[in-house]
């Protein structure tokens, strides 16, 4: 309905999101630098020459590869787990008439109000009990399974059609047959946006790493980074190397799934 | 979350409920085998945690050994703690100024990126980088940025002609440089969910509005402010939740400095178990944090309901 010409919007809309985006651009431009010109003032704007010593010094100079790979692993891992877990509850949940299945989701929603810091002593002390701290498996296993995971599945389940599993169910088809054969084929856009919003999550994750880990070689690429920068104190481009490789992977995968991502962050809060 | 929760298991009963049936058995093993394994873990991981931190918090424990019983010592030890007080005025700070922020920003840019313009695509993205981005990257890019001795930003001011700012070292700015790069890292959330929201406000409706010659101003006082109403509670639930368990940035970048100028109730938790060996009393600080959280939350959506109500 507008008479506007379109350039006058762009007049508005790109200095605002170059505010955003822009220090993003200057990490990687920084992360080519030398120390010379980032450990002046002011810092250099842009690059003289593009000189990967900073890259050299995060992956031959420390154990960073070795962190991305633990960060791969975790990851990996709770994004399968959530998939196959939150999806097989949520169709619980929105399908099967079962005793408690109520009181169990609203207990469940319920649990995303409390905060991690509430329990993260507590979580600690049983994985110290069983000998777990410090280990792979104590960054997984808290996180096998989510509550907005499981709610988003609910959600995607309960506005999906019934007809496909009845008539499965109608050929003698078990639940499980069911489910794995017929539901799980075309539940794929909601298992998209949980795997990218699960990824992003668990990629990015610091506080439980943090507190969970003690040594190097267990460190996911946040705790690792955040300790890189103690002992590099000065290296400012290897520093900027460092989150530049850290924050690609979750990057991509953004760009990659955008509209998943959007559609489980809108999905998420109208349900 | 809790606030969408019962509209959901209301649609479940509905969606269910097609004959009023008895349960069956077989539907109660299959039910359970489905849900299960998610449902142990996470009330495994939250329910046992909730009650054990609650009986650490009536405790003297070290993180190693139980520890004596201590009773009410812990709470009646913060109510003398300065630096726990300090971290309360900090994070009472970064929820005064953050929240109206984002939602101020964040409905703005959201009508501005709802246009039929070329490229909107690529700015909407650009909204969500930092939001994907990991608080550590940020926090550490950020970090230098806003750094005294080396940053851009004290560059900018020098060549603007403008002095040379304290900043993240100065414990009078610190604060709310962090709270300005936390808006910059959460608040293309906000953008987000109110986009959706807006482009579910019915077309009709705004060209009606149209028609009736109501300005751009009257538009978005008398139609989209009222209809997103809904998204400004959540959204503004949401941010109180997440200003409040405020730490990554604060990890990453300062470290509570410099003199505490910088500590939040999140990080003071952190500190206190796991670097001052205090689990109990981190407990007790994590209790506190927790019930308050619930009781603002509570008289949040009470307000929202009685300003419902009024109009």
């Amino acid at each position: 309905m507008r008479r506007r010409l379109p350039s006058g919007w762009h007049l508005v809309l790109a200095p605002m999101s170059a505010v955003t985006v822009l220090p993003f651009v200057w990490m990687v431009l920084s992360s080519v630098m030398t120390q010379g010109e980032l450990n002046r003032f002011p810092p250099a704007i842009w690059p003289e020459g593009i000189d990967l010593g900073g890259y050299r010094t995060v992956l031959e100079g420390s154990d960073f590869p070795r962190w991305f790979l633990n960060s791969v692993i975790v990851s990996g891992a709770i994004v399968l787990a959530q998939l196959a877990l939150c999806s097989m509850a949520g169709y619980a949940f929105a399908r099967i008439r079962f005793i408690g299945s109520r009181v169990t989701l609203i207990l469940v929603i319920a649990t995303a109000l409390i905060p991690f810091q509430l329990t993260v002593i507590p979580t600690f002390l049983i994985f110290n009990k069983i000998n777990l701290t410090d280990t792979l498996g104590a960054l997984i296993v808290p996180q096998l399974s989510s509550a907005v995971g499981i709610y988003l599945m609910t959600a995607f389940f309960q506005s999906f059609p019934k007809e496909l599993e009845e008539a499965a169910r109608i050929d003698g088809c078990s639940r499980f047959a069911v489910f794995f054969r017929v539901v799980l084929p075309v539940a794929k856009p909601a298992l998209a946006a949980l795997a990218v919003i699960t990824f992003i999550t668990a990629w990015n994750d610091l506080f439980w790493p943090l507190v969970a880990t003690s040594s190097e070689a267990n460190y996911t690429v946040q705790v690792g980074l955040t300790t890189f920068q103690g002992q590099h104190r000065a290296d400012w481009p290897a520093i900027m190397a460092g989150t530049v490789l850290t924050t690609l992977p979750v990057l991509g995968v953004f760009l990659f799934g955008q509209r998943r991502f959007v559609q489980a962050l809108t999905g998420a809060v109208k349900g | 979350m809790s606030t969408t929760a019962p509209p959901l298991s209301r649609a479940g009963a509905a969606a269910r409920g097609r004959r009023p049936d008895r349960r069956k058995p077989a539907d109660n093993v299959a039910g359970w085998s489905f849900a299960g394994p998610a449902t142990l873990v996470i009330l495994g991981f939250s329910l046992i945690p909730m009650a054990w931190a609650l009986a650490l918090s009536f405790t003297d424990s070290d993180l190693m050994s139980p520890g004596r019983n201590v009773g009410l010592d812990n709470y009646r030890a913060l109510v003398q703690d300065p630096v726990f007080h300090q971290a309360l005025r900090n994070t009472g700070l970064l929820v005064l100024l953050y929240i109206p922020a984002s939602l101020a920003a964040g409905l703005l840019v959201a009508v501005l990126l709802n246009r039929k313009v070329r490229g909107i695509g690529f700015y909407r993205t650009c909204f969500l980088v930092p939001y994907i981005a990991s608080a550590t990257s940020a926090g550490l890019l950020m970090g230098y940025i806003f750094d005294r001795d080396f940053g851009l930003m004290n560059g900018l001011f020098v060549k603007l002609g403008l002095p040379v700012q304290g900043l993240l070292s100065s414990p009078s700015q610190a604060m709310f440089v962090l709270t300005l790069i936390f808006f910059w890292t959460r608040f293309g959330f906000s953008v987000v969910i109110y986009l959706a929201a807006i482009q579910e406000i019915s077309k009709e409706v705004l060209e009606a509005a149209a028609i009736d010659g109501a300005s751009r101003w009257a538009t978005f006082r008398h139609i989209i402010v009222p209809s997103v109403r809904r998204m400004t509670v959540f959204l503004a639930v949401w941010g109180l939740i997440d200003a409040l368990q405020f730490f990554d940035l604060v990890m990453t970048t300062t470290k509570g400095g410099p003199a505490s100028s910088t500590v939040t109730i999140v990080y003071y938790v952190w500190q206190l178990a796991f670097n001052f060996f205090t689990a109990g009393y981190g407990a007790a600080v994590a209790y506190v944090l927790f019930v308050g959280t619930l009781l603002l939350i509570v008289a949040g959506l009470l307000f929202a309901r009685w300003k419902g109500a009024m109009r």
